[in-house]
């Protein structure tokens, strides 16, 4: 089968090339869509091969962009609204979690705003706490709202076809970091996204590794480093955080015994906190040979300070000290 | 208007007078007459439900603003994309919904609109062109925006409208609403039932001025401010504006100077929590009753007399009265419910 060499960014791009040539109902609404340097390569002369019509630049007000792709999708209309950065788009709560992810259980199931919300997770680069969040834990915690967080390049292009043509709200969320990560893609084949599970990406014995996203590279770049040092970890990536489906892990933390969770953002209340109840309430007691243990960001908002910055993220080292540490 | 305050329009001692129905169609008027009485006895229904415990959550009543969905509705297609608030008994009634099945949805049955998820503050009646309702206070106001934006995507001159109140205009998400609208040329229609009250609080003591129109100007879309008590002024207004935005004008913006006779919820008059709310000005603003001054009208141009009138009510009071007993009988939603229509695509389950 013939294959085409993608970066992250230019699957994205793929995908709503792919959707827009496609289907007549899909257009995209958020801000710097005319002008796409906040998204990098992944929106380039969207608008000028589709038309300014259906790739529309908007006013500042993540609030009603995001409200109007909800009734547009009410109308049949398959909307893409972007917030080419997480933190902008909390003006938009109401609309993602008062509005779309209840919809279809308000109204008895007879109705549901189709529409794909996508945000970028857009940090590092001494930008600091309001140009940083990661908070894929605070949508998954919602019913009703599908959180998508693509950790490959396949995923990248095939999750954002699929977030598109679910029937439901979806939260899509692509992070900066990932951009430059390149691989070889078959033809597209559209997913259902309600199908889709987390996914062993690495084969291990000894420990599992959890992530997602950006943390899913990091989780990968650990094991790579770990097996140099003799201990085969296992990891595996979320994928889909909501509804989040726990089985994989399940399966994989019964074999080694030991569950470490990555999680770009913050622990209390958080996505790593979940995976590992997940995994102590389905595991029968003593099949664990050690706790869970999590590595998330320091509890506090991210700092500007190069200094700080370097410490705030979690790293491949950080993983294998607590990966060792597991071993012992 | 220069300094955007209703003058007359909000002054109870005035606009008392017949509505003018020269120039107007006899039948047309008579069905919006049997309209605004099929509202305000459904309406005095739930109130009796409320107030008698049969009722569960909330209503919201409008008893007193039937006019404004009415005369609205009267420009409206079954295609057009409605959108109401938390006071919407009459916007989804006025689409030519069913009277049983409203019933069934405010006592949470499974024959309800939403299927009794929703209850009185989540209607949903698309089929009638009615998309949804929702208490959040200016939730679905983009909502519209983007459901008229998609009539247009979509090549047909469908139009949005978002109903909200004057409390809803303090809402930054409105002001935005607005200026995209604006800037997209959306097909919208802003319908601002100005009641002059946000739950229990006067707008003089949230504005400085009366007139929320005053933001439509501020953001170059044409606007009417309207007796919202008068059926025929609403509707005529209402055509102009809605046809503007059906031949590719862009938005348009209603405000409807009204008054509710109840409280913000249930069935009292809460003139006890109201501030700068009395018991006789809400006895002045009973004397504005949108239906009795259609009667009115139409009785003097002799399209319509007290026998018929009183035909009427009698008909509409059977119609209310056999919706409710068979809502009342009528099953709850199956525990399934509780988790199945959080999501519509299948496949979750493993």
């Amino acid at each position: 089968m013939s294959t085409v060499r993608y970066n992250y960014g230019t699957a994205l791009l793929a995908a709503f090339e792919y959707l827009l040539e496609k289907y007549p109902e899909v257009f995209i609404i958020g801000q710097g869509l005319w002008s796409p340097w906040y998204v990098g390569n992944s929106m380039t002369d969207l608008d000028k091969k589709f038309g300014a019509h259906r790739v529309i630049d908007t006013p500042v007000s993540e609030s009603a962009c995001t409200g109007a792709a909800v009734g547009a999708a009410l109308a049949g209309m398959k909307p893409v609204v972007v917030h080419p950065r997480m933190d902008f788009m909390l003006y938009a709560m109401d609309a993602i979690v008062n509005q779309a992810a209840k919809w279809s259980h308000m109204v008895g199931g007879q109705a549901a705003p189709g529409l794909t919300i996508r945000s970028i997770i857009n940090r590092g680069g001494e930008q600091g706490a309001q140009h940083s969040q990661a908070l894929h834990a605070w949508f998954a915690h919602v019913p009703g709202l599908r959180v998508v967080m693509p950790a490959t390049v396949a995923d990248a292009r095939d999750l954002l076809i699929a977030s598109v043509l679910c029937p439901d709200p979806v939260l899509f969320i692509d992070d900066r970091w990932l951009y430059d990560l390149e691989d070889d893609l078959p033809p597209v084949v559209e997913l259902s996204l309600s199908s889709q599970r987390p996914q062993r990406l690495m084969q291990g014995d000894d420990l599992t590794i959890v992530a997602s996203g950006y943390s899913t590279r990091l989780g990968l770049d650990a094991a790579g480093e770990l097996l140099k040092q003799g201990i085969s970890a296992e990891v595996i990536d979320l994928r889909v955080l909501n509804p989040f489906h726990p089985d994989v892990i399940i399966e994989s933390v019964s074999k080694t015994g030991r569950l470490l969770v990555v999680d770009g953002s913050w622990g209390p209340c958080g996505m790593a906190g979940e995976v590992i109840a997940s995994a102590v309430e389905r595991i029968p007691v003593g099949v664990l040979k050690k706790s869970p243990a999590r590595v998330t960001l320091p509890f506090a908002p991210a700092p500007t300070a190069r200094v700080l910055e370097q410490a705030y993220y979690p790293t491949v080292d950080s993983i294998v000290v607590c990966a060792k540490k597991m071993m012992d | 208007m220069a300094d955007w305050s209703f003058g007359h329009l909000s002054d109870p001692a005035q606009c008392q007078q017949p509505v003018d129905v020269t120039g107007q169609d006899r039948g047309v008027l008579l069905k919006q007459l049997e309209m605004m009485l099929r509202i305000r006895l459904a309406e005095r229904c739930l109130a009796n439900g409320r107030r008698d415990k049969l009722i569960g959550g909330p209503v919201h009543l409008g008893v007193g603003q039937e006019a404004v969905a009415v005369g609205v509705a009267a420009e409206l297609r079954k295609t057009d994309r409605v959108f109401g608030a938390h006071r919407s008994h009459s916007h989804v009634l006025s689409m030519g919904s069913s009277l049983h099945r409203l019933f069934a949805e405010v006592l949470g049955k499974e024959t309800g609109l939403s299927r009794g998820m929703g209850g009185s503050m989540h209607l949903w009646d698309q089929p009638n062109g009615f998309y949804g309702s929702v208490p959040i206070v200016s939730g679905t106001v983009p909502l519209a925006v983007g459901a008229a934006l998609a009539a247009k995507l979509q090549g047909t001159d469908d139009v949005g409208v978002a109903y909200l109140g004057d409390g809803a205009v303090e809402e930054g998400v409105v002001h935005e609403s607005l200026n995209l609208a604006r800037m997209l040329k959306a097909p919208v229609l802003f319908v601002v039932e100005n009641n002059l009250f946000a739950s229990h609080m006067h707008i003089s003591l949230r504005q400085p001025f009366e007139a929320t129109a005053r933001f439509a100007a501020a953001n170059d879309i044409p606007y009417a401010v309207v007796d919202g008590n008068d059926v025929v002024a609403v509707r005529n207004a209402s055509a102009k504006l809605i046809a503007n935005a059906r031949s590719a004008g862009g938005p348009g913006f209603l405000e409807a100077v009204t008054y509710r006779w109840y409280g913000h919820v249930d069935w009292r008059e809460d003139i006890d929590v109201g501030v700068n709310r009395s018991a006789d000005e809400v006895a002045a603003w009973r004397k504005r009753d949108p239906i009795a001054r259609l009667y009115a009208g139409l009785q003097s141009a002799g399209w319509c007399d007290a026998m018929r009138l009183a035909e009427m009510e009698k008909q509409m009071n059977e119609e209310v009265a056999v919706a409710w007993d068979r809502a009342t009988s009528d099953p709850y939603p199956a525990l399934s419910a509780l988790t199945s229509h959080v999501f519509r695509a299948t496949g979750d389950t493993q």
